[in-house]
C-alpha cells in the first residue's frame, strides 16, 4: 500500500501509519486506544502503552440505549490520562471498525485531536511489531467536555424517516444478506433482535468493508473509494448522506471513510440502525 | 444449572467468581489451546454447510459420530483475531464431545452469557449462539435418527 500521504485522501492527517505509531511510543502527547469487537484481544496482548475503551462498558450508557453523556466523557478522559491537548490514536480489530466508532463518539464531544493507525491491530501483528499484557496507568486527569453535540455527525429515526421521505441518499453498510432481509428470516436462526428483515426503501447497498484491504487492514486509496462511493452508487461529496448498519457501529466505518478519506461535507451515522428501524411499527420497508 | 454438561457447569462456577481480567484471561487461555479442525475431518475450503452464518469471526463447526452413540465437535476460525470463537470452540470441544446427545442439545444459550459476560456486543453474542446452534442441531438430528 502506499504512503497515506500518496493516496489522495481529503484529510490525510487522520490517518497515522504503524511505523508512525511505532515512533510515538513514548511520546507522551499522544494516546494509543485500543478498541476491539472482540474484548478478549486488548488482554491478550496490546501495543505498548495503549489503553483500552470497550464501546460496551465505556461508550454507552449503563441503563438508556444511548451513549456516555458529558459527565461520563469526562470521566472516561480522566480515566486514560487524556487531556483536550493530548493526540488520541485508536486502533482496533476488523480493519478499525471500532475504533472509528470509537473515535465517532470521540467526535460527539469534539475531541478533534484524534487520529487512526491506518491497518489497525491486523497490521501491527503483520508486521511482527511489540504486544505486551502490562495494562499502563496514567495520572488522572482534568477534562472538562462540551455537551454531547448529536446534531452533526448523528441521525435519529424522526430524521431518517424525513431524510428517506425527501429521496435524499442513505447507506446501508451491512452485507447484502442483511440487506436483502434474507439473513433474519433464514430457518432456525432468530431474528438477531429485529422482528422485519430489509432495508430503508431507497437505500444504496455498500458493505462497510469494500472501504479496506481485506490483506492488511489499511483503507483503500481515494481513487478506489471514489469508484465505489461515487462512480458506482452516484454519491456526491455536498450530498447529505446517512449511514446505518445494524446498532451503528459498521456504519460509523463508512461515516468515517466518506467524511475523512472522500471529504464528504454532511454524513450522518445513524445508530439505532436495523435494530431500531426493523422494530418499529409502520415505517417503509423494502426488500 | 444442574443439567449442565460438568466441565462447562464448572467454568460457569470458576467464572462466576472472576472479575473482568480474570475472566478475559483464564477466556485467553482457552483460546491459546485452539486447533483447527483436523483433515480427516474437513479441509479447506470448508462446505457451507459447516459455516456459522452469523459468526464475524468465519467460523465452521462439524460434528463426527462416535462408536459409543455421542459425537465429537470440531471447529475452525478463520479469523486469526477471532479470540473469542476460539475459546468458546475450545470449551464446546472440550466440554461437550462425547456427552449424552440429550444434555448437549439442551445446552442453553445463556451459558454464553454466563460466560463472556452480560456486555458481550450483540454481533458476538449472536456468533457464539451461532456457533452452539451448530453443536445443538447435530445434536438433535443425531437423536431423531437414532
Amino acid at each position: 500500500m502506499t504512503a497515506i500521504a500518496e493516496r489522495g485522501y481529503a484529510t490525510p492527517e487522520v490517518l497515522v501509519s504503524t511505523d508512525w505509531v511505532a515512533e510515538h511510543l513514548n511520546d507522551p502527547n499522544i494516546r494509543l486506544i485500543e478498541s476491539n469487537e472482540d474484548t478478549l484481544l486488548y488482554p491478550s496482548g496490546h501495543i505498548p502503552g495503549a489503553v483500552q475503551v470497550d464501546w460496551v462498558a465505556d461508550l454507552n450508557d449503563p441503563v438508556r440505549r444511548d451513549y456516555l453523556g458529558k459527565e461520563g466523557f469526562d470521566k472516561l478522559m480522566s480515566k486514560i490520562g487524556v487531556t483536550k491537548d493530548t493526540t488520541v490514536v485508536f486502533y482496533g480489530d476488523k480493519n478499525n471498525w471500532w475504533a472509528t466508532y470509537a473515535f465517532w463518539v470521540f467526535q460527539l464531544f469534539d475531541h478533534k485531536n484524534a487520529k487512526v493507525m491506518d491497518g489497525g491491530r491486523l497490521k501491527w501483528e503483520q508486521e511482527g511489531r511489540t504486544l505486551t499484557r502490562d495494562v499502563p496507568a496514567y495520572p488522572a486527569t482534568h477534562y472538562d467536555a462540551p455537551r454531547r453535540d448529536d446534531t452533526k455527525i448523528r441521525a435519529f429515526k424522526e430524521q431518517v424517516l424525513k431524510h428517506q421521505a425527501d429521496n435524499k441518499p442513505l447507506v446501508d453498510v451491512r452485507s447484502p444478506a442483511e440487506y436483502s432481509g434474507e439473513k433474519t428470516h433464514m430457518p432456525e436462526y432468530p431474528q438477531e433482535g429485529v422482528l422485519r428483515g430489509g432495508h430503508i426503501p431507497g437505500a444504496r447497498s455498500v458493505p462497510w468493508a469494500r472501504a479496506a484491504n481485506p490483506e492488511d487492514g489499511t483503507f483503500k486509496s481515494a481513487d478506489e473509494l471514489k469508484a465505489i462511493y461515487e462512480q458506482e452508487q452516484g454519491l456526491k461529496p455536498k450530498d447529505d448522506v446517512i449511514a446505518y448498519c445494524r446498532i451503528g457501529e459498521r456504519s460509523s466505518h463508512t461515516w468515517f471513510v466518506l467524511t475523512y478519506l472522500l471529504g464528504f461535507e454532511k454524513v450522518r451515522n445513524y445508530d439505532g440502525s436495523w435494530t431500531e428501524w426493523g422494530n418499529s411499527v409502520g415505517v417503509p420497508i423494502e426488500k | 444449572m444442574t443439567d449442565l454438561p460438568p466441565k462447562l457447569k464448572e467454568l460457569i462456577d470458576d467464572l462466576s467468581l472472576a472479575d473482568r481480567s480474570e475472566r478475559a484471561e483464564i477466556l485467553i487461555e482457552y483460546a491459546d489451546r485452539f486447533h483447527d479442525v483436523e483433515p480427516r475431518i474437513a479441509t479447506r475450503p470448508f462446505p457451507e454447510a459447516n459455516h456459522v452464518t452469523r459468526c464475524e469471526s468465519e467460523a465452521y463447526v462439524w460434528a463426527e459420530d462416535l462408536p459409543d452413540g455421542t459425537q465429537k465437535y470440531h471447529f475452525a476460525v478463520e479469523n486469526p483475531q477471532g479470540l473469542s470463537a476460539k475459546s468458546w470452540a475450545v470449551i464446546m470441544a472440550e466440554s461437550l464431545s462425547g456427552r449424552p446427545l440429550e444434555e448437549v442439545a439442551n445446552v442453553p444459550t445463556d451459558v454464553i452469557f454466563n460466560i463472556y459476560g452480560k456486555d458481550l456486543s450483540m454481533g458476538k453474542g449472536q456468533g457464539l449462539m451461532g456457533m452452539l446452534d451448530h453443536v445443538t442441531s447435530a445434536a438433535r438430528r443425531k437423536l431423531r435418527a437414532a
